[in-house]
């Protein structure tokens, strides 16, 4: 029955994690802008997200009638499904993973990439203009980026010499591969908010030019679906970059491994949040042709670069 | 009840058996969110007023629905994707395995590495990465 | 029947379920989403056999990046219900009859099939298909047919090029 407890464990950390964002960011961002956000419901004004989740749930669920119906149900549904099923090869604390599968960098790439579909098709199926360019936009994006955020994480594999989480996180134990491996974790972390979208490339929402974009005619907890995911996303990233490079459950005794993880990855969800606060969004052409031009070639040199010194060093 | 407990306790994961864990995974997100989808439904009031029967555009005057040709400029990312994500999966196998390949694998490796920035900058030459034209 | 069977049923009833909803949904993009049930399907066949790497890059490659081309070509194009040309009922028919033959005409060879006369597939077990066995394979024997997959990658783009530029 261990597994079942596991899986239910991670599920319910996840899905208060995202919860919580809601107040987490808003408050950051009112303390980085001068303001004082959400502070009148229940101590420090928690109790936002239980109100902000009852009114998800009892606005109008609408479905437009323009709309195909049975996409726009189903891509909501992906976009959450899709990152909770990358959670499965995390490590959270030695022992406490779902599936430590030998291919797991593999599985989660696997899976964020289906995170373009719940673009596509929710703006597709909203039959919206504004809805289908970002849509477009949006999908063109992740799919640009996507490319060398596999290459990006070969570095890693290849010192290494494994595609299983957990490994990973072992051979960090005398030095972390943010320092052997810097331009990784910098493009690493590049393609994954390109990935989820946040600003500042969130080119498929936009608000100032394309009314929301692919979610604009979403209402109910159909928007709220992709406000989850968009925040599950974020955790992910965050998970993702703290074990492929920061050492993982790694530190110092005093605590738990589990501990360690959780404030190293929230160090990166509050890092996420600073940079919504503080960049603007690039022109979409801009975006398009530094993720192809730059980052790509650059990727292919670090994953040169590392195999030529490491097999100098072997000898 | 048994067979569900042997196949719960398998932790030998260069095993097919280690994919349990995913499929219940799976379960309990879908689970997850055929709830909130089902809940919202029931939960929440239904008007039906006929500006609802517009593309919603932030106030102005709608300008139709969305079934129009998009441009051909994603058709050419999407097709350079496709050919990429292929290029870089033949990255995978080399990566777990670079050690023991040692420098002749590294030069193998390099000389595709070679093929693929041709084709590179031909596209960038071609201008088929320029947005505008 | 033990746990692999059942997988093994269920799974192949969702290909064959899937492949059926391809044809027969009337919008291209509801054929889209089948296709990719389908790959899934067949990604958990691969898991099966444990071919893990090959099941990852299906996912990757086919679920992941040719699907999002197909929608992008029929967006692309506009090809919804309405626009779709009819197709007389027997143009249905012949689809059908020669389908029936190929696949008929498959099922025999196999059956006949020397190599695999008393053979029975891997399950669970053999490591072959796992990504490190498979790559000393494929940088050791097959380095050739690997370097001319390149060759081949690069005549891909120019055609891509040629295709979707003007000029």
């Amino acid at each position: 029955m261990q597994h079942v407890w596991i899986v239910l464990g991670v599920l319910f950390v996840l899905l208060n994690v995202a919860a919580g964002l809601i107040w987490v960011e808003r408050r950051m961002l009112a303390m980085w802008q001068d303001r004082l956000g959400p502070n009148r419901a229940g101590p420090l004004g928690l109790l936002i997200v239980l109100a902000d989740t009852l009114k998800l749930f009892f606005k109008e669920d609408w479905i437009p009638s323009f709309a195909d119906k049975k996409i726009f149900v189903i891509a909501p549904a992906i976009v959450v499904a899709s990152v909770l099923m990358s959670f499965v090869v995390i490590p959270f604390a030695p022992g406490i993973v779902v599936a430590d599968l030998n291919i797991g960098v593999l599985f989660f790439l696997a899976m964020s990439s289906l995170g373009v579909y719940s673009i596509v098709l929710g703006g597709w199926a909203s039959n919206n203009k504004y809805s289908l360019l970002g849509a477009m936009r949006g999908a063109s994006q992740m799919i640009a980026y996507e490319v060398f955020m596999g290459l990006s994480l070969m570095g890693v594999v290849m010192m290494t010499g494994s595609f299983r989480l957990t490994d990973i996180v072992e051979a960090q134990r005398s030095v972390w591969f943010c320092f052997t491996q810097p331009l990784g974790l910098i493009l690493f972390f590049i393609a994954g908010i390109a990935e989820t979208h946040r600003l500042p490339f969130d080119i498929p929402e936009s608000e100032s030019e394309l009314i929301a974009g692919f979610h604009s005619e979403y209402s109910g907890m159909k928007f709220g679906m992709f406000f989850i995911g968009e925040y599950l996303g974020v955790t992910l990233i965050s998970a993702m970059t703290v074990t492929m490079f920061f050492g993982g459950w790694m530190g110092p005794e005093f605590l738990p491994g589990w501990a360690w993880f959780f404030i190293k990855t929230f160090a990166f969800i509050l890092f996420f949040i600073l940079l919504r606060a503080s960049l603007p969004r690039p022109r979409y052409d801009q975006l398009m042709e530094s993720g192809w031009k730059v980052l790509l070639p650059l990727v292919l040199v670090n994953i040169l670069v590392t195999g030529a010194v490491l097999l100098y060093l072997k000898g | 009840m048994q067979l569900l407990n042997i196949l719960l306790d398998i932790a030998k994961t260069d095993s097919a058996e280690g994919y349990f864990p995913i499929g219940l995974q799976l379960l309990f997100a879908a689970g997850f969110v055929a709830t909130m989808m089902v809940a919202t439904h029931l939960l929440g009031p239904k008007r039906k007023t006929a500006d609802k029967l517009e593309n919603f555009a932030s106030g102005i005057p709608t300008h139709g629905d969305a079934r129009t040709p998009m441009a051909i400029k994603y058709f050419l990312v999407a097709i350079l994707f496709v050919l990429f994500d292929v290029e870089v999966i033949f990255f995978y196998p080399y990566a777990v395995n670079f050690r023991e390949l040692g420098w002749t694998g590294f030069w193998e490796v390099l000389l595709f590495v070679g093929f693929f920035l041709v084709g590179f900058i031909y596209i960038i030459k071609k201008g088929a990465l320029k947005w505008e034209d | 029947m033990g746990t692999t069977q059942i997988l093994f049923w269920f799974l192949t009833a969702l290909a064959l379920l899937g492949a059926i909803m391809v044809l027969v949904s009337k919008n291209p993009v509801h054929s889209v989403l089948w296709l990719i049930v389908v790959f899934f399907a067949i990604s958990g066949h691969y898991i099966l056999l444990n071919a893990q790497f090959l099941a990852i890059v299906n996912l990757i490659v086919y679920a992941g990046a040719i699907m999002v081309l197909f929608l992008f070509v029929i967006m692309l194009m506009n090809l919804n219900a309405e626009t779709e040309p009819q197709k007389s009922i027997w143009m249905k028919f012949f689809g059908v009859a020669t389908g029936g033959l190929l696949l008929s005409f498959f099922i025999s060879f196999i059956v006949s099939s020397i190599d695999l006369k008393n053979k029975t597939a891997q399950l669970k077990e053999g490591d072959v298909g796992l990504i490190k066995n498979l790559g000393k394979v494929l940088f050791s024997d097959y380095v050739i047919p690997f370097e001319i997959a390149s060759i081949l990658f690069l005549s891909a783009m120019v055609g891509a090029v040629v295709i979707g530029k003007k000029d």
